[in-house]
């Protein structure tokens, strides 16, 4: 059913008793045209994309568990397009607008809030880097405004501006960057596929894949063999484990990115700010609790949780900028698989084996990528061809020495 | 997570730095015949959900580069040497 109006005062006069399930639950056909294997938010953006824009409908989204419980459910839902390469901004800016879109295009909502995306400088070198990477934004169409230390204080006042080692100077502002609910992206996306007839197939681990001749002809699961003439990957943190099943070895590592809630409180923080001299980035959920997150911990693991080191980094990081932190109690700490490419970018590309495509590398990026993840995923998987906005994102860009080297930080992920 | 380093003991995780896996060979040549064994050596990783063996380097501590054997699941590492051992 479409929501509107008239559908939630219905539903409000009747109890909220008359509501149905918003997806199916299938049983897998023998086969599909397309096979997305991972049902997170790069899955599902996939299928909606692939049946919306491509009219390509016989497509099935297999996920080994429920779908969202994996990154799009974990991350600190930040959305922001302050990329600073040519590779990478113009993808970015695309992924913005098409946050901006995103309730009306898949008719749910998805809590979309552009409060703004606030990052601080505190020196000199520090501000002018970030009037080059805002110069870069503005040139691809993106907004930016550097503010100065006044225009800082108005929109957060209680940073801490003196702080003796990493004063305030400033700040690089994004108003159109801002925050989404995270949760109702999975649910937005899995709904507009599902009702455009693709299969959502939950609890469904993919084992293997059966490759004949070079080609993939569809994949094994625990539900058995299911044919597709097209199997696409979307699988994060698990994409080696995954593409090691196709004989494929990859430019990423597995690592583990910390996040932290605090307490409900009133209103205090009505942007997304981060600081300049550490990694910590803080947004106040609509509950009122402050999310929060900074490094990765830095070393391989498919553990899902990490160590003590990076919390007490991260809190360090979160006192140096707002030092009221400190009386808040931390409510709940988690944490997510990242697929950390060599390079810090994303690869969106075919793979050796035919009708095999690969959409990873993430690392802790992932979740502002979604809609354009999907959007460019499916155009490939579709036409064959890569999207220009994602033509950067090549596996053959690390032998050809073409990395998007955001960071400028060279080849190894726990330097990212 | 502590590592127990053959000279200093267990010793935790922020006395250590992190330098990934220790299975990569650098490759002999250096000759443009070479170059796809470079770039696998510089880019490409096994990545194991499972027994993975690492370097760490004890910056904090005896300055020693360790060998690790750890499982990346379970955070259980099984075994510390130094990475020198045998050169």
């Amino acid at each position: 059913m479409r929501y509107s109006l008239a559908s939630l005062i219905t539903n409000a006069l009747s109890g909220n008793r008359n509501w149905k399930p918003v997806w199916r639950e299938p049983e897998p056909k023998p086969s599909y045209d397309v096979i997305i294997v991972g049902g997170g938010g790069h899955g599902l953006s996939t299928a909606h994309y692939l049946a919306k824009e491509h009219g390509i409908t016989n497509v099935a989204v297999i996920e080994k568990s429920y779908i969202g419980s994996g990154n799009v459910g974990r991350n600190t839902t930040i959305v922001r397009s302050n990329y600073l390469l040519p590779g990478n901004e113009p993808f970015y800016e695309w992924s913005m607008k098409l946050w901006e879109g995103l309730e009306q295009d898949i008719n749910y909502n998805a809590m979309v809030s552009q409060r703004g995306v606030l990052n601080v400088f505190h020196s000199d070198g520090q501000r002018d880097a970030f009037v080059r990477r805002g110069n870069a934004m503005r040139f691809y169409g993106a907004d930016a405004e550097l503010l100065d230390k006044e225009q800082v204080r108005a929109l957060v006042p209680f940073v801490d501006f003196d702080n003796a080692r990493f004063p305030v100077r400033g700040g690089l502002f994004q108003p159109r960057g801002g925050t989404v609910r995270h949760d109702a992206v999975a649910w937005g996306y899995g709904r507009s596929a599902d009702s455009r007839g693709v299969d959502i197939i939950q609890n469904c681990a993919v084992t293997g894949f059966r490759i004949e001749n070079g080609r993939i002809v569809g994949v094994e699961t625990e539900k058995g063999f299911i044919g597709a003439k097209k199997v696409a990957l979307a699988v994060a943190g698990s994409s080696s484990r995954v593409a090691q099943m196709a004989g494929l070895r990859l430019p990423i590592e597995a690592h583990v990115l910390q996040a932290f809630v605090t307490e409900g409180i009133k209103p205090l923080l009505d942007t997304v700010i981060t600081f300049g001299a550490g990694h910590f980035y803080c947004s106040q959920s609509d509950k009122g609790g402050l999310v929060f997150g900074g490094d990765i911990d830095g070393y391989n693991t498919y553990a899902q949780r990490g160590n003590l080191p990076v919390v007490e980094d991260v809190a360090e990081g979160g006192m140096a900028l707002i030092p009221a932190i400190g009386r808040l109690r931390i409510l709940r700490s988690w944490g997510g698989l990242l697929d950390m490419s060599m390079d810090g970018s994303p690869i969106i590309d075919k793979t050796p084996v035919d009708g095999l495509y690969f959409n990873g590398g993430w690392c802790y990026g992932g979740f502002k990528a979604t809609p354009a993840s999907g959007w460019c995923y499916a155009h490939l998987i579709a036409t064959g061809e890569p999207h220009p906005y994602a033509a950067a994102y090549r596996f053959d860009r690390f032998g050809s020495g073409r990395v998007i080297d955001e960071k400028g930080m060279g080849a190894q992920p726990n330097l990212h | 997570m502590r590592i127990n380093c053959p000279y200093c003991g267990a010793r935790g995780l922020e006395e250590f730095t992190y330098r990934g896996d220790a299975t990569v060979k650098r490759p002999e040549s250096i000759e443009e015949s070479a170059r796809d064994a470079w770039v696998d050596y510089v880019y490409l990783r096994d990545n194991p959900a499972g027994l993975h063996k690492e370097l760490w380097h004890h910056g904090a501590g005896c300055h020693s580069w360790l060998e690790v054997t750890r499982n990346t699941v379970t955070h259980e590492i099984t075994a510390v040497e130094l990475a020198a051992k045998g050169r």
